[in-house]
């Protein structure tokens, strides 16, 4: 759009707006207010609910605001008779076949219908006719139809194929019979669907968890953060009382712009799940017993000073074990009692298993930009990343830059994953191969470059022949005027990962682009300002801590006692931990919610606060700061992880712990960060060396979208999509008829001596010699190390 | 585009071609219309759930758009009709016209309403909701892809008994 300004009149007021914009947007920013349905800033202009027409001097008839670009001189008039009329007649049409039911309407009370009635409608209608009634359909657990009310503006349509990239909503017949369908009443199944419950006008839409259970004006709306990935977007919790009812985005266009995640708005459901721990719970002789917080943070800091003093156990043998989905808050002070004590045995990674290059690695996992900056990308290499369901909101900013920009967006995987954009390339090698696979790669872009190898990568890369595929993504990167390198989630969970940050960091240099990291969880990046890693203190201080062991070696050293902070031990990490739980004398877990696993492997059991009941604070992909507030009393007897932990200290007689707010603890640990300054450079190590990779079958998974954390497991409305991942071994159709089985077999699979009989699918995305399990779920329990080789025989 | 696997008749994925390339190269949603057309004419009349997934595949469309266009022009059946495509226009000219007895005669003589097949699968009576664009020779009747203008009951009663 040119940049000339004109000058426009709207209702006697001079306005100065950009040539060709369109009227609605120009009244929007001077809050002249407009009637509308249909149009919406995100979405495209359909100028089907013709509400905004208003009066323009010259013009014979009325003209829709947003369809009618500004021109030099115009004259507006948005209230005149003319105007007020053609509006009055419009909502009369759109309430002709409107059934009126606001008193069972859920959208009753927020409805855009109602308020423009009555800003604009009349009392009495001349229609008299009968009304038509659209049946309704189910298009899934999370959204609620009741299509008698749509008005047909079509946002719905348009956020399926503008925004989420995936048409999976439309509008079928037509005159009266128009409605919204969904293909042969398919279930929708983007990620993104949630919100068409926000832009739908009407209550035709509306959230199936919440159904009528509150009204919009009992609730009291509270800010939050999403409490899931990487990006925190910007959320409103409605409480009703002391219940949460339901999660809405709030707007930020720098983090998640108007939109969430179905994962974001839907997790809630979690919080009053039956499986909530709502007492201490302390085990005495294989008994588990209630009891008050008194006794049970005296059976804990009890044993744990009987630990201390007792020379032959020692405070190395005390480890904490913390999720990366804990607040800031609760991973600085779980890391200072842990340090205060004298041990460094504490770690948030406990999806990783290469921790090889841990003391090269960034102060902590950052983008390498802002996530705005993302929809101006041209080119853009994600390795190991399933960025649609791990984080749908950067998934959302690059399918902007393919949409807008014509972007190059190439993944190497392992396995093939949809994406909800044009991919340029789209490599997935089993994942024993994949090192090998980003050495070709970087192979390309040192040849590209025709600069000498990095010394340490020379053993790998010396006489590699990369292919054509290979050469585009690094031509696209290199001759992109804005590139990146993004490592996701799967790259930092593989057992090579070392080896693949480092590929990936001389693929960035050589191609000038950018190189950034995606994390797990929705505080990986506060976990490592705050100090929650073995191997460095708060904000990345290496010297004069206390140094630990990391996940990987906790599991390996039997420890005397364990802190779990969030943690379901057989379902949060990829090492197989139940036997190292079993031998410690004493694990405690600071838990919102009871499991069987837990009972069997913890001594106490500690009621903590979920994320609406604590305040606390997140860090994002971006370095961003977000704090949020307890919005609602925890259930039960729980409480805040951070006062649990602090009280623990006390117990304990550790200094400098008298925090009276979580917002002291922030603050402490903010005056410590203030210096750093974010970068993604390492240091290049020792010459890498790289195994070949071998015939065998190998176990590969990932962390399927709503198993992600303990809260998501019990997201019953989420758990009933189709990205609730069930406990099953898929192969393709090659490695099948390889070994001998067939889809719909049951199947008995063995690894490191354990084995578990599942039922096998054929799926075609997992690369050849790879057997996938999804991770997370349910079943999990009975295997051993999520990457290990597998044997899997007919049964 | 041949070469993709495709549940559509080589007869109709030709056709299909011959209308993509009218159209840009990256505009294949143009070619729709036409081809739910080619489609319906080879399956007797109808599109199914399967063929219109077919076709959107083919053009590489969505499945929805393909059905909103579908359900939205009347020339497509989505349910199951006789061999033989019968439709009399009702539109103002005709109703003027006198199409309203032919209407009745064709009822009664066929034993169904508007909208439905007879018992034998001959006759399909379609509610024609539209003007078919031939005003001047009212009361006029389509048939498969035949026009019969300025009809009376005994002209429709022949061309009907020889319907196959």
């Amino acid at each position: 759009m040119t940049e000339e300004l004109v000058t426009i009149t709207v209702d006697g007021q001079e306005l100065k707006a950009p040539k060709g914009a369109m009227l609605i947007s120009v009244t929007d920013k001077e809050n002249i207010r407009v009637p509308r349905f249909c149009y919406h800033e995100k979405l495209s202009v359909a100028a089907n609910c013709r509400m905004c027409l208003v009066e323009v001097e010259k013009a014979p008839k009325p003209l829709p605001a947003c369809a009618t670009p500004i021109m030099e001189g115009m004259v507006v008039h948005t209230r005149s008779a003319k105007a007020k009329a053609a509006q009055k007649a419009i909502m009369e049409f759109l309430l002709i076949n409107h059934p009126l039911d606001c008193p069972i309407c859920d959208q009753g009370g927020e409805c855009e219908l109602q308020d423009m009635a009555m800003a604009y409608g009349q009392d009495v209608s001349q229609y008299s006719e009968g009304k038509r009634v659209v049946l309704d359909k189910s298009i899934g657990p999370l959204i609620a139809t009741e299509l008698t009310r749509c008005i047909h503006c079509t946002r719905c349509v348009r956020f399926g194929e503008e925004i989420a990239g995936v048409r999976e909503m439309g509008m079928t017949n037509r005159g009266e019979r128009a409605r919204i369908a969904t293909f042969m009443n398919q279930a929708v199944t983007s990620e993104l669907s949630g919100n068409v419950i926000d832009l739908c006008p009407v209550g035709a839409l509306t959230a199936k968890p919440s159904r009528f259970a509150a009204r919009a004006w009992e609730m009291i709306q509270h800010a939050s953060v999403a409490p899931h990935d990487c990006v925190g977007s910007n959320v409103f919790v409605h409480v009703l009382r002391h219940d949460v009812i339901r999660v809405v985005p709030r707007d930020n266009e720098a983090i998640n712009e108007v939109w969430i995640s179905d994962r974001d708005r839907f997790s809630y459901e979690g919080i009053h799940s039956e499986e909530r721990l709502t007492t201490p719970m302390v085990k005495h002789n294989g008994e588990w017993k209630r009891t008050d917080w008194d006794t049970a943070m005296g059976v804990v800091s009890d044993k744990i000073k009987a630990m201390l003093e007792d020379d032959a156990i020692g405070v190395d043998k005390i480890a904490a074990l913390v999720s990366p989905n804990s607040t800031l808050e609760e991973l600085y002070l779980a890391q200072k009692l842990m340090r205060s004590m004298g041990s460094g045995n504490i770690d948030h990674r406990l999806r990783q298993s290469d921790f090889s290059d841990q003391n090269s690695v960034p102060v902590m996992p950052w983008l390498g930009q802002d996530i705005e900056d993302l929809e101006n990308l041209n080119a853009a290499l994600l390795i190991g990343s399933n960025v649609r369901k791990d984080q749908p909101m950067i998934s959302h900013r690059l399918r902007k830059a393919v949409v807008n920009n014509g972007a190059q967006i190439s993944f190497i995987n392992p396995r093939t994953y949809e994406f909800n954009f044009p991919v340029a390339s789209n490599i997935s090698v089993a994942q024993q191969r994949l090192v090998n696979e980003l050495a070709l790669i970087a192979a390309a872009a040192y040849k590209a470059s025709k600069n000498a190898m990095a010394p340490h990568l020379k053993n790998i890369l010396t006489g590699l022949k990369p292919t054509v595929e290979h050469k585009a993504i690094i031509s696209q990167l290199k001759t992109a005027e804005k590139s990146t390198v993004l490592m996701g989630n799967l790259a930092s969970m593989h057992p090579n990962s070392s080896v693949l940050r480092a590929l990936a960091e001389a693929i960035a240099i050589e191609t000038g682009s950018v190189l950034g990291y995606l994390s797990e969880g929705a505080n990986a990046a506060g976990a490592w300002l705050a100090g929650a890693v073995p191997h460095r203190g708060v904000a990345g201080e290496s010297e004069n801590i206390v140094q630990g062991y990391h996940a990987g070696e906790i599991n390996n050293q039997s420890p005397a006692a364990v802190i779990l902070l969030n943690v379901e031990p057989e379902l949060d990490s990829v090492h197989a931990m139940k036997n190292t739980l079993a031998q410690a004398d004493m694990v405690v877990a600071i838990t919102a919610f009871d499991s069987p696993t837990l009972r069997e492997t913890a001594n106490v059991l500690l009621p903590a606060a979920t994320f609406t009941e604590t305040s606390g604070t997140f860090v994002n992909i971006e370095g961003a700061w977000q704090s949020f507030k307890g919005v609602c009393p925890p259930q039960g007897d729980a409480r805040p992880a951070w006062k649990i932990l602090r009280v623990l200290a006390n117990l304990l007689d550790q200094k400098d712990f008298d925090y009276m707010s979580s917002e002291d603890v922030r603050n402490e640990l903010r005056s410590q960060c203030e210096s750093i300054v974010l970068s993604n450079t390492t240091v290049a190590d020792a010459s890498i060396e790289m195994n070949p990779a071998g015939d065998e079958l190998m176990r590969s998974g990932d962390v399927p979208m709503y198993a992600g954390d303990a809260l998501l497991r019990r997201a019953t409305s989420l758990q009933k999509t189709s990205d609730a991942d069930t406990f099953c071994l898929r192969v393709n159709s090659a490695e099948a008829a390889r070994l001998g089985v067939m889809g719909s077999d049951s199947v008995s699979v063995t690894q490191e001596g354990l084995s578990a009989l599942m039922n096998l699918v054929i799926d075609n995305s997992v690369p050849d010699g790879s057997a996938w399990i999804p991770m997370a779920i349910k079943g999990n329990e009975q295997l051993g190390n999520a990457f290990a080789a597998i044997k899997v025989e007919k049964v | 585009m041949s070469t993709v696997d495709t549940q559509l008749s080589k007869h109709s994925c030709e056709k299909i071609d011959a209308l993509i390339a009218k159209f840009p190269a990256d505009r294949k949603k143009s070619a729709l219309l036409g081809a739910l057309n080619v489609v319906q004419h080879e399956n007797q009349g109808f599109l199914t759930e399967a063929l219109m997934d077919a076709v959107a595949d083919y053009l590489q469309l969505a499945k929805i758009e393909v059905y909103e266009v579908a359900s939205f022009y009347s020339m497509y059946e989505l349910k199951p009709v006789a061999r033989h495509n019968v439709a009399i226009c009702t539109n103002i000219c005709c109703m003027l016209m006198g199409s309203q007895t032919i209407v009745d005669h064709v009822e009664k003589k066929l034993g169904i309403k508007l909208g439905e097949s007879t018992a034998d699968g001959r006759i399909y009576l379609k509610i024609e909701e539209e003007c078919l664009a031939a005003c001047t020779g009212g009361p006029m009747m389509q048939v498969d892809h035949v026009y019969h203008e300025n009809l009376t009951a005994e002209k429709v009663d022949e061309i009907l008994d020889g319907l196959e």
